[in-house]
């Protein structure tokens, strides 16, 4: 009976899986988010840029961040790629290789602030935050340093300061959170001499790029950067040429980053709640079987008990009645040989059942 | 027992204990450049290389073959293999010292390691794999140490308490068996945020039930391998029971090994056809995938197969052992090897010594606990007044 019911419980608890597991897949891929309204975002074309690193000066004004190694009037860094370090949240690179009339080109690499950020759903402290108006933010108070958020992002954008004993944080473009608040225009933005880079509401920016693809085609791929990539950015890119000419991964696909996850995660309440129920069964199923081996085993032994003494008791019989026609002194000595024989054979039985039940 | 305390007392220069003395000292030394001078002064980990050895060996290695914890207790006390019953306490004592070096190297490893109680109590990121793991593997070390109890008390000498934690067993192995499934494949899901960063032949939705399965591979011939070590080094520990069901371990296990891993290999088959990643197989990459698979996975599956149709122990022994590496180098690979592949050369990570140093020192201190703990109290036998008890 309990058996059974176990049984049929472990069943239900698999039949359950399944189904919750479809259900938790599609909830996951029904989900989509396109920002917060009116969220802001910076637009880069670089069929503007001149490569002059006055995004970069201003970067580090703004932020207070230590002074470069090299001056950012010095342009023979561009000679090397470059990437965001724990000293810059952007960085300019040149593109000598690209299939373009007028010369080489250049790209802007700062956080995109995603619409649904990898960093922000890798981090296990919620140290990261999106913002309603579209800043990825970073909360330094709460930061363990597990650096998850870096191999989660896929732009390979947060940096960490290694070279800090007791208080390293993760480094990155904050989309100037202070200074948009207030009003004021990012410090890459503003010190930009040639408007390759726009502010302004996400939404507006990409009205404006399409306009700028639909009235120059030739100018443009038609492609904006960062509209759908990984489910989004706020930053967005137009290009002269194809993407991966200037350094930006057109492999990345549209999933938002969280929903890379969501099918583990769902997991969880599931493993919680069948695997106690399954356990038990099986635990309950295994201790039956042993019961009942144990019972056959107490039977076992009862039969061999009953089997020996019947056996010593026959040949008692037997020795007495032989021991008739002998002497007295005879009779007692084989009497007490057959006991013993028959002692023998019950404690056998008695172990070989012990020991068949061991293994 | 108090023999061996005297043999020790005689001489604490044994080659054992000069070789761990100087790693000791040595992990010292780089504990203070750690924790001084920053992870740039002891680690090779780069903005594009955020984690390397202290992540890829000592959490996802340590976690993994730790796994004998989980799989043994299960095996005994859920599915009723009593007579696997001497593997129990060897495999939760090794379990609890992994675990607890894990959350020891984990200290190294973090930018502010005093912060590590943060995600629980300060905010939690619930939407984050490693938020899992870090709940799962902090709530199963509780309960190992719960489990390994009855241990200490034993030899202390404390009945009572030790009787009601002994009463616990039935839950703390159900609980154990959750948060293991939980973690063990989260630690594998914890890549599936980065789909550009692994390499596709690694990259597969099913990464956690990879991780999983592996682990019970891990489990299964780390309990081997070790009984197997243990009886080299602490034979004259050993009672009866525990050198007579040495082999039966090995065999019952390695038979078990033999199926999960040829399971393991299927699934892993499958993660390929389903991505369609077969392409991949003629590059450098998918050469060395395939010695990970057939190699590592096929191969020791076909040996478990023969170890125990043919009753060779020692073939199983060599086998468990080669399993065992080929659960590191799975680990190595989707963590390092694997990881950031398409950075050029000059962007990708190898260990500093430093580090190798620290993996070293922290493997070193369990040694040093098993050790401590094998001679002294009833791991490898059975205590005389709870012969029969379990
Ligand atoms: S680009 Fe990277 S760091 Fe910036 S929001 Fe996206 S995931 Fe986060
Ligand atoms: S390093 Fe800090 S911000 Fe990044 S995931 Fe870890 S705790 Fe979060
Ligand atoms: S938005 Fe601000 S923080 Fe980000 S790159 Fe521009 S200046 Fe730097």
């Amino acid at each position: 009976m309990s058996i059974s019911r176990r049984k049929f419980l472990g069943w239900l608890g698999a039949a359950g899986l399944s189904t919750t597991l479809s259900k938790a897949a599609s909830a996951a891929t029904t989900k989509h988010f396109t920002g917060y309204p009116d969220s802001v975002g910076v637009l880069f074309d670089n069929t503007r840029c001149i490569g002059c690193r006055k995004c970069e000066a201003g970067c580090n004004k703004v932020n207070e961040l230590p002074a470069p190694d090299q001056s950012f009037d010095d342009l023979t860094v561009l000679a090397q790629q470059r990437r965001t370090t724990a000293r810059a949240y952007t960085v300019v690179n040149r593109y000598d290789k690209v299939n373009h009339p007028k010369g080489p080109l250049y790209g802007k690499i700062q956080c995109n602030h995603c619409l649904e950020p990898a960093c922000a759903s890798a981090c296990f402290v919620r140290a990261f935050d999106k913002t309603k108006i579209g800043a990825v933010t970073y909360d330094e108070t709460v930061c363990v340093g597990c650096r998850y958020c870096m191999i989660a992002c896929p732009f390979e954008i947060p940096t960490y300061e290694y070279y800090k004993a007791l208080t390293p944080r993760v480094m990155k473009c904050t989309l100037c959170y202070p200074r948009i608040s207030k009003g004021l225009l990012p410090g890459c933005v503003e010190s930009c001499p040639t408007e390759s880079l726009t502010y302004g509401k996400r939404r507006d920016l990409l009205r404006i790029a399409r306009e700028r693809i639909h009235r120059f085609p030739e100018r443009y791929v038609d492609h904006i950067y960062g509209e759908h990539e990984m489910g989004g950015t706020s930053w967005l890119y137009l290009s002269a040429v194809p993407f991966r000419e200037v350094g930006m991964r057109e492999d990345l696909g549209v999933t938002p980053a969280p929903e890379l996850t969501a099918g583990a995660l769902s997991g969880v309440p599931i493993v919680v709640g069948m695997w106690p129920v399954l356990l038990t069964g099986i635990y309950a199923i295994s201790k039956r079987k042993e019961k009942i081996a144990s019972a056959e085993k107490e039977q076992a032994v009862t039969t061999a008990v009953e089997q020996a003494k019947a056996e010593a008791e026959a040949q008692l019989a037997e020795a007495l009645a032989k021991a008739e026609e002998e002497k007295k002194k005879a009779i007692e000595s084989e009497g007490q040989k057959a006991l013993k024989e028959g002692d023998k054979p019950q404690a056998e039985e008695a172990d070989k059942t012990e020991t068949e039940e061991d293994s | 027992m108090s023999e061996d305390t005297a043999t020790i007392g005689k001489s604490y220069f044994t080659p054992f204990n000069i070789i761990a003395g100087l790693i000791v000292i040595m992990g010292l030394v780089l504990t203070v450049i750690r924790f001084t001078g920053g992870l740039a002064a002891t680690t090779n980990l780069s903005d594009y290389n955020p984690w390397g050895l202290w992540i890829g060996f000592d959490l996802l290695v340590g976690v993994a073959l730790a796994a004998g914890g989980y799989v043994t207790s299960a095996a005994v006390y859920l599915f009723g293999m009593k007579k696997y019953h001497s593997a129990v306490r060897p495999a939760i004592l090794t379990a609890f010292l992994g675990y607890a070096l894990v959350v020891l190297a984990l200290h190294y490893d973090v930018g502010r390691p005093w912060r590590l109680p943060y995600p629980f109590i300060v905010q939690q990121g619930t939407t984050s794999l490693l938020f899992e793991v870090g709940a799962c593997v902090a709530l199963y070390l509780m309960v190992l140490f719960i489990e390994f109890t009855p241990v200490p008390l034993e030899w202390l000498g404390f009945k009572h308490a030790r009787n009601l934690v002994v009463k616990l067993t039935l839950l703390l192995t159900v609980f154990g068996v959750v948060l293991s499934t939980l973690h063990q494949s989260s630690l594998g899901a914890l890549f599936l945020i980065a789909p550009s960063k692994l390499h596709p032949l690694w990259y597969s939705p099913y990464l956690p039930v990879y991780f999983f399965v592996s682990s019970i591979i891990a489990g299964l011939s780390m309990v081997i391998f070790e009984s197997t070590l243990s009886f080299r080094f602490f034979k004259h520990k050993m009672d009866e029971s525990h050198s007579a069901e040495k082999d039966t371990i090995a065999l019952g296990f390695g038979k078990a090994a033999s199926f999960v891993l040829a399971g393991y290999f299927i699934i892993k088959v499958i993660g390929i056809s389903a991505g369609n990643q077969w392409h991949f197989l003629t590059t450098n990459y998918g050469l060395w995938y395939l010695v990970e698979l057939l190699g590592f996975v096929a191969l020791p599956c076909f040996f478990y197969a023969v170890g125990v149709r043919d009753k060779n122990v020692t073939l199983i022994k060599w086998t468990a052992f080669w399993t065992v590496i080929g659960v590191v180098i799975n680990r190595f690979n989707v963590s390092m090897i694997a990881f950031n592949w398409h950075l050029p050369s000059s962007e990708r990570y190898f260990p500093h010594w430093m580090e190798i140093g620290i993996s070293v020192f922290i493997v070193t201190v369990g040694l040093i606990a098993f050790k401590f703990i094998v001679t002294r109290m009833p791991i490898l036998y059975e205590h005389p007044e709870y012969k029969d008890a379990h």
